[in-house]
Formats: C-alpha cells, sequence, structure tokens
C-alpha cells in the first residue's frame, strides 16, 4: 500500500487560513489501511483545523466525507455534489488524490494534510515499513524477493557494501542490512551462485529519472 | 486573573462508581472540585481522540480520563488504548501551540479511592494556572 502520515497541524492550519468552509475528503484506501487518512483521521483533522482557527479568533467550517478512491475519475465526480458548499478541500489522500483532484477540478484548490512517504506493508499493529521503490524494472527475481533498491540504505545493486556488520547496516543498527538477508534467503534455496552474477550498470530512466511514467494499455483503452 | 475552568472528566464505569454514592453527594462532600464535569463511559477504551478534541470545541479548558490500572483494566486493554489516545490530543495540541497540560490520563484503582478526588484536584489548580483555554479566546 501507499504509505503515508499526517502533516503536523499548524502547516494544515497555514495552508487553510483564510478559507471560511473546507471539504476535508478521506480515501478509502491506502490511506485508511496505514490509519493516516481514512474517515476516522479525516475528523480528527476536522477537529484540529476548527480548532487551529479558533485559537486565531477565526470560524472554519468542515464538512468531512470520503471517497472510495481519489486515484480514480469516476470517484472524483462524487466531489460535485459539495460544489458551492466549501472554498478548499483539505485531502486526506495521498499525494496522487491531491493532484488527481487538482487535474480534474480547475477551479477547486486542493491541499494536502498528508506527508506520502513509501511502498510499503505493516510490520506489527502500527508499524510499516517501506518495501518497494516502484522503480519500473523489478530484480526480486533475482534477489530472493528482497528488494535491494528500497531496502539498501544505498540501493546497490551488487551488494552488500563495506558497512554491513553482522546483518546490520551501517546507517543504523536497527536497519537490517538486506543484502545480508538476499544471501541468507538465496542459500537457503542453494541459489547462494547467484551472488557471483554481477548485475550491469542499472538504467534508472524507468525509475522516474526519465521524467513522469505513464502506462497506457491498448487492451484496455476504449 | 482568576477564573472558573471548566474541565471535563471522562472516567471508566468502574474507576468513578463514587460518583454515584449518596447520588453524588459523596464526591462534592470529598472536596470534589466544582470545576469538572464527569462523564461516565462504559470503558475507556471506547474514547476516541474526536470524543476528546470535541470536549475542547465544546469549551473545556481541560480535559483529562481516568481509566483503570494499565496491569488492571477490566476490558483488558482499554485503559492503555485511552492513554495512547490522550498522547494523541496532547501532540496535536502541541502542533497547534497549546500546552499539553491541557489534557491528562491518570490510572486509578477502581471504587471509591481518595486518589480519584486528588487527581481531580491536580487537574483544577493545573488548569486554572494556565489560565482559559487558547480555543475560547
Amino acid at each position: 500500500m501507499i504509505v503515508a502520515e499526517r502533516k503536523p497541524m499548524a502547516e494544515i492550519v497555514e495552508m487553510v487560513k483564510d478559507c471560511k468552509k473546507v471539504l476535508v475528503l478521506a480515501c478509502r484506501g491506502c490511506v485508511t489501511v496505514c490509519s493516516a487518512g481514512g474517515e476516522r483521521e479525516a475528523d480528527i483533522i476536522a477537529s484540529l483545523i476548527r480548532l487551529g482557527a479558533k485559537k486565531e479568533g477565526k470560524k472554519i467550517e468542515t464538512i468531512t466525507a470520503s471517497l472510495v478512491r481519489q486515484c480514480d475519475r469516476e470517484y472524483i465526480d462524487e466531489i460535485d455534489q459539495w460544489k458551492g458548499k466549501y472554498d478548499a478541500v483539505v485531502s486526506t489522500a495521498c499525494g496522487v488524490g491531491v493532484n488527481f483532484i487538482s487535474n480534474l477540478r480547475k477551479d477547486t484548490m486542493v491541499y494536502p494534510a498528508l506527508n506520502t512517504t513509501f511502498f510499503g506493508g505493516s510490520a506489527e499493529q502500527g508499524e510499516w515499513t517501506e518495501q518497494c521503490a516502484g522503480c519500473g524494472d523489478c530484480v526480486l527475481h533475482l534477489t530472493g524477493g528482497l528488494c535491494p533498491v528500497a531496502r539498501c540504505a544505498k540501493s546497490l545493486m551488487n551488494g552488500p557494501c563495506g558497512g554491513s556488520v553482522d546483518g546490520r547496516c551501517e546507517i543504523h543498527k536497527d536497519v537490517e542490512c538486506i543484502w545480508q538477508s538476499i544471501h541468507d534467503r538465496l542459500a537457503s534455496f542453494d541459489r547462494s551462485a547467484q551472488m557471483e552474477v554481477i548485475a550491469p550498470i542499472r538504467d534508472w530512466s524507468t525509475a522516474g529519472h526519465g521524467g513522469p511514467r505513464k502506462i497506457v494499455r491498448d487492451d484496455l483503452t476504449v | 486573573m482568576s477564573f472558573d475552568p471548566a474541565i471535563t472528566l471522562f472516567s471508566c464505569h468502574y474507576t468513578s462508581q463514587q460518583s454515584c454514592a449518596e447520588e453524588g453527594s459523596e464526591l462534592e462532600s470529598l472536596g470534589f472540585p466544582q470545576s469538572i464535569n464527569l462523564v461516565r463511559v462504559p470503558c475507556t477504551g471506547k474514547l476516541q481522540v474526536t470524543t476528546l478534541l470535541n470536549a475542547f470545541e465544546e469549551g473545556a479548558d481541560g480535559v483529562y480520563v481516568v481509566g483503570c490500572p494499565e496491569d488492571g483494566c477490566h476490558n483488558v486493554k482499554g485503559s492503555a488504548r485511552a492513554a495512547k489516545r490522550v498522547e494523541a490530543v496532547r501532540e496535536a495540541l502541541v502542533e497547534l501551540g497549546v500546552e499539553a497540560g491541557r489534557v491528562e490520563m491518570y490510572h486509578l484503582p477502581r471504587g471509591l479511592h481518595p486518589e480519584f478526588v486528588e487527581k481531580g484536584k491536580e487537574m483544577d489548580s493545573r488548569i486554572r494556572d494556565l489560565g482559559p483555554s487558547p480555543f475560547n479566546g
């Protein structure tokens, strides 16, 4: 899922300081699962916006609502039911949602309530870890299913580096050296020889270094 | 300048049983501050962050929660969950530039216990020192 966390409230309150009515729009996708921007969190953010305004001697009215997702056109259309009832949208979706609303509703100002952080999974309740960098050229079949792009601090393709000590990364003892884990995992499948194969210099153009990425599926377009 | 604070207390059903004794008159006779509006809940684990924030929106100068001891909650983890939500509100208040001390969590034994009154007095004193809520300006 896309993992995000709430921006500091002072930053959000500053965004909407000139508004009188705000639509706080939750997303029932990834950010609900990671408890950053679902309906419950949108209610909290709306309350804090009202309180933040009161502290400055102002009054901001809020409408709280949610969309199934904020990354599909058909769901964005649902915003129109509140047309004229708000000065701005505070989206609790990931950055994709904020962009999508901005793309599709030219006359609507949209502010982000979250900092979108990474593609990850829930390691434990209340804890999420980065697992994928969305680099566009997956090498997981070569690395035992563990991603060196996202999970190696240097995104090395021929690790480990000299900073790997006892399976931990030199940047912090709490960070595993993913290359040590890749080695151990390949060994458990009797595939240690894979570690001897030198990965070639990588073309990072698929990772966004060639500009915004786009996928067009002719079989799905009409 | 002195002021009469409005304090909202959300208390677990079990830790606030004395509030019912003699139709509430016992608490009053023990010196429980008049500034505190006691809201009894079946379990403090039921309290949401928005419940606490709404109390501030409705004019409370301070908000606190009294729940079971952490290792003795009737519903196992109810008071521990409440403490986490109080902490979330505390952090949000700080983000808005408001004193963290306006919200508090206490874990107290069940039944009639002097600490229930003591913590009420402590909260009353603290909020009087802090003054009116910046949200009520």
